[in-house]
């Protein structure tokens, strides 16, 4: 039987996402007629219950954020969806957009109306402008239809979407980052406070969710937060799109309920790794997620169980990586990507990424100095606790989760013979 | 700034002005739209980028500083500020495409295409470079060729079959 679920992804390709009609035909838009009948506390209510983690990365309470957004005064708010999916090995939010865009719409028309926000921005990111003329189908299909522009279903509720793009820049998938980046400016964070929720984009309050989170709120408010929560554990309750792709047989987008074993994933779901070679490492959450080796793949995907193990669930990135890979070559190459991917502002990331690059280039050549682990390690820690934002804060995961499951391939056998 | 590497005089034609003027005009030549202003008019420059004479011309009609259109500019990975081709193909560097064997890949471009990272061909057609992750991990090892995505790149003959559709 199959261990992946359909709930928020329940309407992949049960209709023609490039029209509202045919979404109309499945019950479309229920889920904002059934928000529209009901009050802001009561929709806050029902995302607490719910207990969904951000999903596009920071695993933030939901609930609390929206009830956080809503008790901001103000009457001119902003909700921003954030489709600046650039975390390597995450295509979920691909997958929603392209299957499902009048779904990720009623998301946001939901948290707009729940937050009390005149105004949304999807900020798609570059590499998804293949997607931007369906999104923008459906905004200027769904605003025709009146579930969308002024007086939605004649409730009194207004509220306009405005698609932005991006141009390539990881970096803007931070909150004040991406207002940055709509606001026509280079992507780099800001200082906070103030937080964004109190002065975001255009000085307004500003809520910033992931496309998944819009999502999975269509979702429970459509059919009832008792039974989105019948999947999941009392822990981690509910569904997730996982990315699912390197050395497995079945790369792609998965829903699962969370509670399945890294193996199950692995093998059941992705149907193993191909061509008779052995699981060697998989990393979890993208770039600035963590890497695990083959002895803890009976972990449970989730939250607390992942935690345990210095995991994380992250963007739902889930790569597998076999035996033809060195550890310390994917090390160099996600260092790669951060050297390229940070903007420069504060020194701890800017200076930080490009020593400890140096120190991984003498360790990918085979010669590296007594004290370079060492060194990579303290540079690693002084980034994460001192870098501005979340990239510079959370780069060096995956080179010190290596160091820790594979201290071998870094030239410490003494260490290994100590630990057994 | 810019302007030793960007030899773009005569680029900026009469023609190339006025459909510039209504991309700005599609975006109500709104200050906040400068990222996708400019990424509007990169795709209709000859060679995709912005040249020094674009970027001064879209800071008068926008009344946007010339530094500010070049923060953005020189910001953005999808914007250049010199001479690409007439197609632009971007390998994805990122780690999925690293272990599922992109090497086969860019072996292929270099030998079908005779040119390296931030080359031309000498026919000013194609122009490699390498990007991060586009999100294509599912059809991994994968390329991009002016925005259209190509992927299960794990033979010679497949780069071929993609770069045979731009002529």
């Amino acid at each position: 039987m199959s261990k992946t679920v359909s709930i928020i992804t329940e309407n992949f390709g049960k209709y023609d996402p490039s029209s509202i009609d045919s979404y109309l035909t499945i019950g479309g838009f229920s889920a904002v007629k059934k928000a529209l009948a009901m009050s802001s506390a009561e929709i806050i209510e029902m995302t607490k219950k719910a207990a969904v983690k951000g999903r596009g990365g920071a695993a933030y309470d939901t609930g609390r954020k929206w009830a956080q957004a809503a008790s901001v005064p103000g009457d001119d708010k902003v909700v921003i969806c954030n489709a600046d999916e650039g975390e390597p090995c995450t295509f979920k939010d691909r997958s929603i957009i392209s299957k499902d865009p009048f779904r990720l719409l009623e998301g946001m028309i939901i948290a707009g109306y729940t937050v009390g926000a005149k105004n949304g921005y999807i900020y798609l990111r570059e590499e998804y402008r293949h997607l931007k003329p369906l999104l923008l189908n459906a905004i200027q299909e769904s605003t025709e239809k009146g579930y969308l522009g002024d007086n939605i279903l004649s409730s009194g509720f207004s509220f306009h979407i405005h698609l932005y793009s991006g141009a390539g820049a990881y970096v803007c998938g931070e909150g004040s980052t991406l207002i940055e980046s709509i606001e026509g400016k280079s992507g780099r964070p800001r200082i906070k406070p103030p937080f964004i929720k109190e002065c975001g984009l255009f000085q307004l309050p500003t809520l910033v969710n992931n496309v998944e989170t819009l999502a999975i709120a269509a979702t429970f408010i459509q059919h009832g937060v008792e039974d989105y929560l019948r999947y999941g554990t009392p822990d981690s309750p509910g569904t997730k799109i996982i990315s699912l792709a390197g050395n497995v047989k079945n790369p792609g987008a998965y829903e699962i309920p969370f509670g399945l074993t890294l193996r199950e994933i692995i093998y059941d779901i992705g149907g193993g790794i191909p061509d008779g070679h052995e699981l060697k490492l998989f990393q979890l959450g993208g770039a600035s997620g963590k890497v695990g080796d083959a002895s803890i793949i009976d972990t449970p995907y989730t939250y607390e169980a992942l935690s345990k193990q210095g995991l994380v669930v992250g963007s739902g990135g889930f790569l597998v990586v076999d035996d033809r890979t060195r550890v310390i070559d994917f090390v160099k190459s996600v260092q790669d990507f951060f050297i390229h991917e940070s903007c420069g502002k504060c020194t701890p990331c800017r200076e930080g990424n490009r020593q400890i690059a140096k120190i991984i280039d003498r360790f990918v050549e085979g010669n590296p100095r007594p004290d370079d682990l060492q060194t990579a390690e303290r540079f690693a820690n002084i980034m994460k606790n001192c870098a501005f934002c979340g990239l510079g804060e959370t780069a060096q995961s995956t080179l010190l989760s290596a160091i820790k499951h594979f201290p071998e391939e870094f030239g410490l056998e003494v260490a290994v013979n100590e630990k057994h | 700034m810019n302007s030793t590497k960007t030899n773009g005089f005569g680029v900026l034609t009469s023609d190339l002005a006025l459909k510039i003027d209504e991309i700005i005009q599609t975006y109500e030549s709104n200050s906040t739209r400068l990222v996708g202003i400019l990424l509007d008019i990169q795709d209709i420059v000859p060679k995709q980028y912005i040249p020094r004479e674009v970027a001064t011309y879209v800071s008068e009609r926008m009344n946007i500083p010339l530094s500010k259109v070049y923060d953005v500019i020189s910001f953005y990975a999808a914007l250049s500020d010199v001479p690409r081709a007439d197609y632009v193909i971007q390998l994805c560097d990122s780690v999925v495409c690293k272990v599922t064997g992109n090497t086969i890949l860019r072996d292929a471009i270099t030998e079908l295409l005779g040119i390296k990272e931030q080359e031309a061909t000498a026919d000013g057609k194609y122009w490699l470079e390498y990007t991060p992750c586009f999100g294509a991990c599912d059809i991994s090892p994968a390329m991009r060729i002016n925005g259209k995505v190509f992927g299960h790149l794990t033979t010679q003959a497949s780069v071929k079959a993609a770069l045979d559709q731009y002529k």
